[in-house]
């Protein structure tokens, strides 16, 4: 119930969160003349990497897996004086300077949350917010709603049979803030992605014993390749515009002479090829590997009271079983609909940034990518601000690009050959994405 | 618009420690840090002499960076992106001569405030023409990979005592064939991000920039050139310097008033 009458913001558009990709955007539709009102739940910027917020997946020891080139926003560099792969705590310090120096803290109404967003039939939305927590609503009516409220917070629930029966403790991954936590125990890592690889290692360096489970193997990229940072390479292989059967002919070769072959170490063959599933990059997992401090177990069958039972009938005794199976993205404040998704809760927006059927409705910074989320989320919110203008200032012209984006190949722009998990829902190329972000936003200048 | 920066992305520029030189404002003001950029041969002291403290007396947080050692165009670009974004807000960018190319490729990837280019180069082939008719014997070198030199009368007007214009003359340095090569073209630059206001002033008098690349500067950026005739190459050291820095400043007070 709204306590207060509808306040109408006119032409203003609300944004939705104030991590990486809602600041991206603020700054974005305030360059191109918006009245901009950001609701972020938190008291502070920074979003998942604001290790203070409750939802912050990071954990004491988290750094990037994209190198700082890759992962900065294009017109703001973090310093070069920085390493290859900075810290979560640098990355928070980056973000709080990239608020200060735009100015965009005086346009974020910080300790509110949004309930709701509904759309009222003529392109505007009734937007329903609170204090984080309780309090008084609110509804205000604005123009467009730009959805940046992140996808890395809420974990894919999982099943584990007998988990009831189970007397150790079962920490999902999103809890886990601190090696202190694993010290002295037999830990279990379940899941194969880069926060179970990350959190497996951590484990070796601190816990008694260390079992890390995964579903299928993977392709473990270095960190490093001759010298320099994996991702640039691999840009390097994409401005000598070699084609996709040669780089992964060149990936594999590359991971054969630098890491070998895996099997070798106990841990299973990838089933797929490279650039199939979103890349992992940890160069100290096999190490720890080879050094016994790690043994690499299948797929959990079940949980008993002081065992675990794997699909392979093998059994391992841990205390402690940290769940690191990924998220899934979420959007209470939106009705399914509005974003098309299916049964499973995938939404299928546009180049996964603008709603099909509501042309003022956009979501920043929901893609994964080979390189880092920053720059997309970054182009992305020129695009969105761009579409927005363009509608108020040519509708026959955006009309025309509308129907001309359309046409536009799916298979440009996103990672079509997968392998088949919600993880990879959001999977694209960082080049072939930006490209087609490109080609967008010269479509959208203004004549 | 092109998101694609393969350069960055694959052979960043390398880290150096830069030289940044500052005079702030007494007492804390609203307005906005400038940056200068120096042009070819000149390093950050161009701006201490007369113009960082003068900006700093008016409000504004002043600052100039040198440019690095033997740097090309792109390391120098790379440079000024890194002091900027280093500065606690949105910094107003002034470039002078080279400097203002310099500037010209930041604005396409860095939104400044506002940026002001001081009797700019944008033009190499025009510039090469003028040296050439101006001092013949210090451009020739430089066609073939040599050192540019340029005498007194190329940088300073009538009016600037002999012994300091050569003391100032002195302190230039080599900028490296490379950068000499690279401002000889013209400046092919993409438009500026976030649509900052410009300012292209100069003088008509220039030995280096002439009126005619002052002209299409500014056209370039929707407007005339402010004139200071009388002057040299050299606005900020030469001995008229008060008037183009307050003019600058002016159009930014107006600028960001409005």
């Amino acid at each position: 119930m709204a306590d207060t009458p509808l306040a109408d913001r006119t032409d203003a558009v609300c944004v939705i969160g104030a991590g990486g990709s809602g600041l991206a955007a603020v700054k974005s539709l305030r360059e191109h003349g918006f009245a901009v009102d950001c609701y972020e739940r938190e008291t502070s910027v920074g979003g998942a990497w604001n290790w203070r917020h409750d939802r912050s997946p990071v954990s004491s020891g988290t750094h990037l897996i994209s190198s700082r080139p890759l992962t900065e926003f294009p017109d703001f560099p973090m310093p070069d004086s920085w390493p290859d792969y900075p810290r979560h705590s640098q990355v928070l310090s980056y973000l709080e300077r990239y608020a200060a120096h735009f100015g965009l803290r005086e346009h974020i109404w910080f300790g509110t949350e949004v309930v709701a967003a509904t759309p009222v039939g003529d392109g505007r939305w009734d937007v329903t917010t609170r204090s984080t927590g309780g309090g008084a609503e609110r509804t205000q009516r604005y123009a467009a709603v730009v959805a940046a409220n992140g996808h890395n917070w809420s974990p894919k629930p999982v099943t584990l049979e007998g988990a009831d029966d189970f007397r150790g403790r079962i920490l999902p991954a999103s809890a886990y803030k601190d090696p202190a936590q694993l010290r002295g125990r037999k830990v279990l890592v379940i899941g194969g992605g880069n926060t179970g690889c990350d959190i497996a290692v951590e484990a070796a360096q601190h816990a008694a014993a260390v079992w890390h489970s995964t579903r299928r193997g993977y392709w473990y990229a270095p960190k490093f390749v001759l010298g320099r940072p994996a991702d640039q390479i691999n840009a390097l292989a994409r401005r000598w515009r070699l084609p996709l059967r040669l780089r992964q002919w060149l990936y594999h070769r590359t991971v054969r002479l630098t890491v070998g072959d895996v099997t070798r170490f106990g841990l299973a063959a990838p089933d797929h090829r490279p650039y199939e599933s979103h890349p992992l990059v940890n160069s100290q997992l096999i190490y720890y590997v080879g050094h016994g401090r790690i043994t690499p177990v299948a797929d959990v069958a079940r949980l008993e009271a002081f065992a675990v039972t794997l699909t392979d009938g093998m059994r391992v005794e841990p205390d402690l079983i940290v769940t690191a199976t990924g998220y899934l993205p979420r959007f209470e404040f939106l009705a399914p609909q509005l974003l098309d998704m299916d049964d499973d809760g995938r939404p299928d927006l546009h180049l996964h940034a603008f709603a099909r059927r509501h042309p003022t409705l956009a979501v920043i910074g929901l893609v994964q990518s080979d390189g880092g989320l920053f720059p997309l989320a970054h182009w992305q919110s020129v695009a969105v601000a761009r579409w927005l203008r363009l509608r108020i200032a040519d509708p026959a012209r955006a009309g025309a690009v509308q129907q001309k984006e359309s046409q536009r190949p799916i298979a440009s722009w996103s990672r079509t050959r997968t392998v088949p998990s919600s993880r990879h829902w959001f999977e694209v190329s960082f080049v072939d994405y930006l490209r087609a972000l490109g080609e967008l936003i010269d479509r959208l200048e203004p004549a | 618009m092109n998101p694609i920066r393969f350069d960055d992305w694959t052979a960043p520029v390398p880290a150096v420690r830069r030289e940044v030189l500052s005079v702030l404002p007494e007492e804390e003001t609203d307005r906005p840090p400038v940056l200068f950029v120096p042009g070819l041969g000149h390093g950050a002291w161009a701006f201490a002499e007369h113009w960082l403290a003068h900006a700093a007396e008016r409000g504004y947080p002043a600052h100039s960076v040198s440019p690095r050692d033997r740097g090309d165009l792109r390391a120098q670009v790379h440079d000024v992106v890194q002091v900027a974004v280093s500065l606690p807000r949105q910094v107003v960018l002034v470039g002078h001569g080279a400097g203002a190319r310099v500037v010209a490729r930041v604005l396409a990837r860095y939104p400044a405030r506002a940026a002001v280019l001081a009797a700019p180069l944008l033009d190499g082939r025009a510039a090469l023409g003028a040296a050439l008719r101006a001092n013949p014997a210090g451009t020739l070198p430089a066609l073939v990979g040599g050192r540019l030199r340029v005498n007194r009368r190329q940088l300073f007007g009538p009016g600037m005592p002999a012994e300091r214009a050569d003391a100032y003359l002195g302190r230039l340095v080599h900028p490296g064939a490379r950068m000499q090569r690279q401002l000889a073209g013209r400046d092919a630059s993409p438009a500026p991000v976030g649509d900052p206001p410009v300012l292209v002033v100069g003088s008509p008098d220039d030995r280096v920039v002439p009126r005619a690349s002052l002209d299409r500067a500014a056209v370039r950026h929707g407007g005339a050139p402010l004139l200071f005739p009388g002057m040299g190459h050299d606005l900020m050291l030469d001995t008229g310097w008060t008037e183009p820095l307050d003019a600058i400043l002016d159009w930014l007070d107006k600028e960001l008033g409005g």
